[in-house]
């Protein structure tokens, strides 16, 4: 069994917030600067070039990329041999309230859904935990706009409408956000399981690297299939037509019950933020 | 082409732009979101004086990040504008003349903008960082409370936006969409 203090959990927590707001992942910038030399289309690629430039600017003066820094989604693969001294869920509470702090990030989350008060400090984070072989922590922290989080979608397919009809759900939630998620998106697909496990793996596949194509030839065709037809919509950057509309889609799968077939679609936008670190 | 556009925001100067141009916004324009727009409009409901001049003004949809620093404002890009769909044509009634967010607008807001003349710009979502640069000037001027989503009169320098919805109703959205996609048959 090895020991982890909470209190270098809230640490993690905290550098997590500030760098994922200011830092975007290597292969989210390098698909910006490819779309920026491939667009054809004037105002599209006028667009890119800001995207880009904001990005450097972020980095540089260590600022968020952009002012919705988002709802705290923090990601934990917990070892099993590992134990963490003092309250895990506490510890990151308590980073994300220092980082958005001290990282001036803007305080985006209300107490209660009805109610809407503002809690002034960015908590309570969105917590996933997952116990794991080992005795490492590894913890993500990806800031969630919800520019682009309304208007993801769900849906529970029937079995026969088949691969179809996940192409079709996935390209109908694409087409109905249009303009508003901030494109070129990342699309992030869950297909299988139970409505929540659905839509649990839609955002864990926003976690993975947009370089990284799923295991399965089958889901790695389909993540292929969909960037290239979603692109073919001609929605393009900020929906001022163009062709590069998203960036990259990921998809993850999993089992599911003999009468379902659950889809979820969760967007991302061109901002699409993660950092990990491991304690 | 590019063009340079200066506040107040008359008439004369909104019947002159289209959608898909390219601008350059100078001048005082005031921020608000879903929270202020429903106080503003709730005041006007009453009869009351809103806490800024409506008319002719430019309201940007923005809830910017706190200052860092030397900042004048932390990263301040455009929030999704079909939450103020509820409220805009009040607001262009009482003659609001510009709006700059990002995202669809309803048929109603249109009608309003067509029925009064203002325009919708678009400015570059998730371009926080950059657009902050382009203001020079922050001061809260109502609601406080709200925080991030107060009112705040901003003075800026050439922030760069197009025109996605003109006073005619014309929509870049979809000419732009057609047009690029008619131009790779």
């Amino acid at each position: 069994m090895r020991e982890i203090n909470a209190l270098d959990v809230t640490a993690a927590v905290k550098r997590l917030c500030m760098e994922a707001n200011s830092y975007l992942p290597g292969d989210v910038k390098a698909r910006i600067c490819a779309a920026c030399e491939n667009e054809p289309w004037d105002l599209a690629r006028n667009i890119l070039g800001i995207i880009k430039e904001n990005f450097e600017i972020a980095e540089e003066k260590y600022v968020p990329a952009c002012q919705d820094t988002g709802v705290a989604c923090v990601f934990l693969e917990i070892g099993q041999d590992v134990h963490i001294n003092g309250d895990l869920n506490a510890a990151i509470h308590e980073g994300v309230r220092q980082g958005y702090d001290e990282g001036c990030l803007r305080k985006s989350v209300v107490r209660d859904p009805l109610d809407r008060v503002n809690t002034r400090d960015n908590t309570p984070a969105m917590i996933y935990y997952d116990i794991v072989p080992g005795d490492k922590l590894k913890i993500t922290v990806a800031p969630k706009g919800f520019g682009s989080e309304n208007m993801s979608q769900i849906k529970m397919l029937k079995p026969s409408d088949g691969i179809q009809g996940v192409k079709d759900f996935i390209l109908k939630v694409v087409e109905e956000a249009g303009p508003n998620p901030c494109p070129p998106i990342v699309v992030g697909v869950g297909i299988g399981g139970t409505f929540d496990k659905a839509a649990y793996l839609a955002k864990k596949a926003l976690m993975r690297s947009t370089d990284v194509r799923n295991a399965d030839p089958l889901y790695a065709d389909l993540e292929n299939e969909m960037l290239e037809k979603i692109n073919a919509l001609g929605i393009g950057p900020q929906g001022v037509g163009g062709k590069t509309t998203a960036l990259a889609v990921n998809i993850e799968q999993m089992a599911t019950h003999i009468a379902g077939l659950p889809v979820a679609v969760n967007i991302n936008c061109h901002v699409t933020r993660h950092q990990s670190l491991e304690l | 082409m590019e063009k340079r556009i200066t506040t107040p925001l008359t008439l004369e100067k909104v019947k002159d732009l289209k959608a898909g141009d390219s601008v350059l916004i100078s001048g005082v324009i005031y921020t608000a979101r879903d929270a202020a727009h429903k106080r503003l409009c709730e005041l006007a409901a009453e009869g009351k004086e809103l806490p800024f001049d409506v008319k002719d003004s430019v309201i940007y949809f923005v809830g910017p990040a706190p200052a860092k620093g030397d900042q004048v404002i932390g990263s301040a890009g455009p929030t999704t504008s079909y939450r103020m769909d509820a409220y805009s044509p009040t607001m262009i009634a009482l003659g609001q003349r510009g709006m700059i967010g990002k995202g669809k607008r309803s048929p109603e807001v249109v009608a309003a903008m067509k029925a009064h003349g203002a325009v919708y710009f678009g400015a570059i979502g998730g371009a926080g960082a950059y657009l902050s640069r382009c203001i020079k000037k922050v001061e809260i001027v109502a609601y406080e409370d709200l925080g991030a989503e107060a009112v705040r009169r901003l003075e800026v320098e050439d922030l760069p936006a197009f025109v996605i919805i003109d006073c005619e109703g014309n929509n870049l959205y979809e000419n732009g969409r057609k047009e690029y996609l008619e131009s790779v048959k």
